[in-house]
């Protein structure tokens, strides 16, 4: 019997209507990335939720050190550059993903691994120089809550870093199969929310941070 | 912690022996009793041979049924706790008056007050409506489970280590004292140097990963596994209550991740978020806080209307009345309950205009409610009403919920609430709602569902004896909290100066005697109706002879498949239209089945997360580092199975269909 579905209703040939399927379709992982989606976005409410209380603590020195006291801009803006560079080879990553080149997508998206660790490594230089200003999470609520800020920021880059690495253990297991794509997929979201989640860090705590 | 003090053991960190309450004779007695219960209910699952099967079937299942019925099951246990801490209150708040002291201390009756909400609100109520929702969305989207079934099996685990984790602090140090939002100052490190606040902030961060992690997998299944002609438009009412509730879920959760985690961050390592000192800013907590808790009211509240709007047209033999304009009411609360959170504290002192946006807004809900409260009036309007014990559920809320809304919208005037704020007149209101529609529809609940879950009916004498005692016991125990609240009397109160006042906490002592009754009846009801099973049985599958949605067209309790083919719908009420249409079930042709496999996963990083949790709150850093470390590796070896899902073979499927085949033909 062949049926049609749409959203009125489905029908058989002769136009009586059906009340049930008669085979059986498969839907393993159709839901993965649209759940993925709705995680990244609680993500997002969570970063929000930090900017907020940025927004509102941010201008409380309590006499300690300010912005434009211990931002320096040129590390920032070239730490920027690598995140943004990053995503670039994540998308490269991705291309070739869709090529079904696992090999040359696995040198792309161990670029993109090896572009967050130098990323990581500029943030740990800038913390060692906030330690040397005196300046902790616990000197002021300005300091608590840009600190928090970055710092999550930077475990979510080491969580996506972890994730290359064993993504490229389960593509080399099993090679570019429908599984391992949508992990790819979700892994490369995650990757762009975290770049523009730097962006917003970027202009938002640093450049307006040094302006006021 | 200051720099000069003692290095912590780094096995047992700041836990002696000083934290067991050896001396306090209420909680060795407790205690007592949860170890003989708890010793009782292992000797017997030894005797009767039910380890594997309870490992097997249960515990690592992935059926969201089961998993439907774990939650509701953890709930039922959690309320007997939160409720014995009701009546702790209520004798202390009748006996506490002419220089008497009552029985509590301080000290004790502070940390009641606070476990108290959180369980009811943690690991009552939202384990409730998470396991109702389990347990029929798929049922009635025609689905045969969920988008992601190991999430739900760890999502339900993370729930209950996070009720063990608050029942661990009554035998191993303290709870918190601080209320159940847990507001800064009072729950920072300088008002609250123990460790109840952190075992308060790690229970609530971890069954707050549940809920958000419950939230994702209905939310995708919904939008994702609905049967073919099943458009949003054709979804049964409960059906979209749930998707804005789990909307409402992925958009709040966040927010008290956040309050959460800074607060422990403060308390932890000394940063400035809420503290008093140093630019810090309780008053931030607070907002951000509320940002999730009052979505949060909305989010226990919705599945609850979504219940009536499913009880009302069944018992009432009628479709539903303005299915559309149910909808948009829906979707309105949802909108709207994300920009009332201020009305939780009209006296910051935030000026009148947002004062009075706010309070507007909040004024605002009360419209689509209001059309909800119409829309099942008029579904009972010339319906054939039987008043079956969800039915007397459904109107005992009418009453009580139209009480409840009518006192919110008295509050939600700025001018009166500076008054009546932190009084008992708040108490009474968000009991109003939170019993009389809330905790009523969850018994409509368990009582509609109960025959598609077991097979039988409950017993429906015993059922409607709790239903009255519980809604008289709620009247005659909260509208004197109204009257006092009205005088002034403040809530969290332990010991009062005002006579006059007595009467009105006798009272109110009396009703919560009343619930009392209520709940035992309710637990006769189940023992009664398991007894009498036979006698109640429900072989059609269609327990209410009419019911309208697609749950109702397959066995009870339904098969692990739930479907053995997946149904078509071409209407909101799609079984009754399939009725309509003379359907018959199908005999053979049956395929093979594709479902997803067991997994001992989430039990065990569950299990890693409480000794996780329990070390931290202790300050046990190796433990906390190892069973931390331990829970990574476990969740990542978990995606190196690729093996998740196997086929029922279609002659099984044939035998179990054969076998209700049978079971119909000899009812006749």
């Amino acid at each position: 019997m062949t049926t049609t579905t749409t959203m009125t209703g489905v029908k058989d040939g002769t136009g009586a209507p059906v009340f049930h399927l008669t085979e059986e379709h498969d839907h393993d992982g159709g839901s993965t990335v649209i759940g993925f989606w709705m995680f990244l976005m609680s993500d997002v409410l969570l970063f929000a939720g930090l900017f907020a209380i940025y927004a509102w603590l941010g201008g409380h020195y309590a006499g300690g050190p300010s912005p434009s006291d211990l931002f320096r801009l040129p590390l920032v803006a070239a730490n920027t550059a690598i995140m943004l560079l990053s995503s670039f080879t994540c998308g490269l990553g991705m291309l070739e993903t869709g090529k079904g080149q696992a090999g040359a997508a696995l040198k792309w998206f161990g670029v993109t691994a090896l572009l967050g660790i130098c990323f990581l490594y500029n943030q740990v230089t800038e913390y060692e120089h906030l330690q040397q200003a005196g300046a902790t999470y616990q000197t002021s609520a300005f300091l608590s809550s840009f600190i928090t800020l970055i710092i999550t920021h930077s475990i979510h880059v080491i969580v996506g870093v972890v994730w290359v690495g064993v993504l490229a253990l389960q593509v080399f297991q099993h090679g570019l199969i429908e599984a391992n794509r949508r992990r790819v997929l979700c892994f490369s979201m995650f990757w762009n929310f975290l770049d523009i989640t730097w962006v917003c860090v970027f202009v938002f705590v640093y450049l307006m941070g040094v302006l006021k | 912690m200051s720099a000069d003090s003692p290095p912590l053991d780094p096995i047992f960190g700041r836990l002696t022996l000083d934290a067991f309450p050896i001396h306090e004779p209420i909680l060795v007695a407790t205690f007592a009793v949860v170890v003989l219960a708890g010793l009782s209910v292992a000797g017997a699952l030894t005797y009767f041979r039910l380890w594997v099967p309870l490992w097997r079937d249960w515990i690592t299942t992935v059926d969201h049924k089961r998993i439907g019925i774990m939650y509701i099951v953890l709930a039922l246990i959690m309320l007997l706790r939160g409720f014995a801490d009701a009546v702790m209150m209520r004798l202390q708040q009748a006996m506490a008056f002419n220089g008497s002291d009552g029985y509590l201390p301080a000290h004790h009756f502070d940390q009641i007050f606070t476990a108290h909400g959180v369980i009811m609100i943690f690991f009552v109520a939202t384990p409730l409506i998470v396991g109702v929702m389990n347990f029929v969305i798929p049922l009635q989207i025609g689905a045969r489970d969920v988008s992601f079934p190991y999430l739900n099996n760890l999502g339900f685990w993370l729930t209950a280590v996070a009720a063990i984790l608050v029942n661990v602090s009554l035998f191993v140090g303290e709870f918190s004292q601080a209320g159940w939002v847990g507001e800064p100052p009072l729950s920072g490190l300088d008002a609250s140097p123990g460790v109840g606040v952190d075992y308060y902030l790690w229970a609530l961060q971890i069954s707050g990963a549940g809920t958000l992690i419950g939230g994702i997998n209905l939310l995708a299944t919904i939008i994702k596994m609905r049967a073919p002609g099943m458009s949003f438009m054709r979804m049964p009412i409960f059906c979209w209550t749930s998707l804005c509730v789990n909307a409402l879920i992925v958009l709040s959760f966040p927010f008290l991740t956040i309050s959460i985690t800074l607060l422990t961050l403060d308390r932890l390592i000394g940063t400035h978020f809420f503290t008093t000192d140093l630019g810090g800013n309780p008053m931030a907590y607070v907002n951000l806080v509320w940002v999730w808790g009052h979505p949060e009211v909305y989010i226990l509240i919705l599945p609850a209307l979504g219940v009536f709007s499913e009880v009302v047209p069944v018992l009432c033999g009628k479709r539903l009345f303005g299915y559309t304009s149910m909808v948009y009411a829906t979707v309105s609360i949802t909108v709207i309950g994300f920009v009332v959170w201020l009305h939780h504290f009209f006296t910051m002192g935030s000026g009148a205009s947002v004062n009075g946006f706010f309070g507007l807004m909040t004024a605002l809900i009360a419209i689509p409610t209001g059309v909800k409260v119409y829309n099942w009036l008029f579904t009972m309007y010339r319906g054939r009403v039987r008043m079956e014990t969800p039915m007397v559920w459904t109107v005992a809320f009418m009453f009580t919920f139209l009480l409840g809304g009518l006192s919110g919208v008295l509050c939600s005037i700025p001018a009166l609430d500076f008054q009546l704020h932190n009084s008992l007149v708040l108490v009474a209101h968000f009991h109003n709602v939170a019993i009389g529609a809330i905790v009523f529809a969850m018994m409509a609940a368990i009582d509609f569902w109960f025959p598609k879950a077991f097979g039988f009916r409950l017993d429906p004498f015993w059922g409607r004896l709790s239903a009255y005692f519980w809604t008289g016991g709620f009247f005659v125990a909260f509208m004197p909290l109204y009257i006092a609240g009205v005088m002034g009397t403040t809530r969290r109160t332990r010991v009062f100066d005002d006579p006059s006042l007595q009467i009105w906490f006798i009272i109110a002592a009396i009703g919560s005697l009343l619930i009392f009754i209520g709940v035992l009846c309710f637990l006769i009801q189940i023992y009664v109706s398991i007894r009498n099973r036979e006698a109640l049985r429900d072989v059609t599958g269609d327990a209410w002879g009419n019911g309208r949605t697609l749950e109702w067209s397959t066995s009870s309790p339904p098969p692990d498949y739930n479907f053995a083919f997946t149904p078509v719908a071409h209407d909101v009420d799609a079984w009754a239209n399939m009725k309509d249409h003379g359907y018959s079930r199908p005999l053979d042709g049956f395929n093979a089945v594709h479902m997803p496999r067991n997994t001992s996963v989430g039990i065990i990083v569950s299990v890693l997360t409480l000794i996780f949790s329990f070390a931290i709150v202790w300050y046990m850093w190796l433990v906390a580092a190892v069973s931390f470390g331990l829970m990574v590796l476990v969740s990542i070896g978990h995606t190196f199975n690729y093996n998740r899902s196997f086929h029922i073979p279609a002659d099984q499927v044939a035998r179990t269909e054969g076998e209700r085949t049978r079971l119909l033909a000899q009812q006749g």
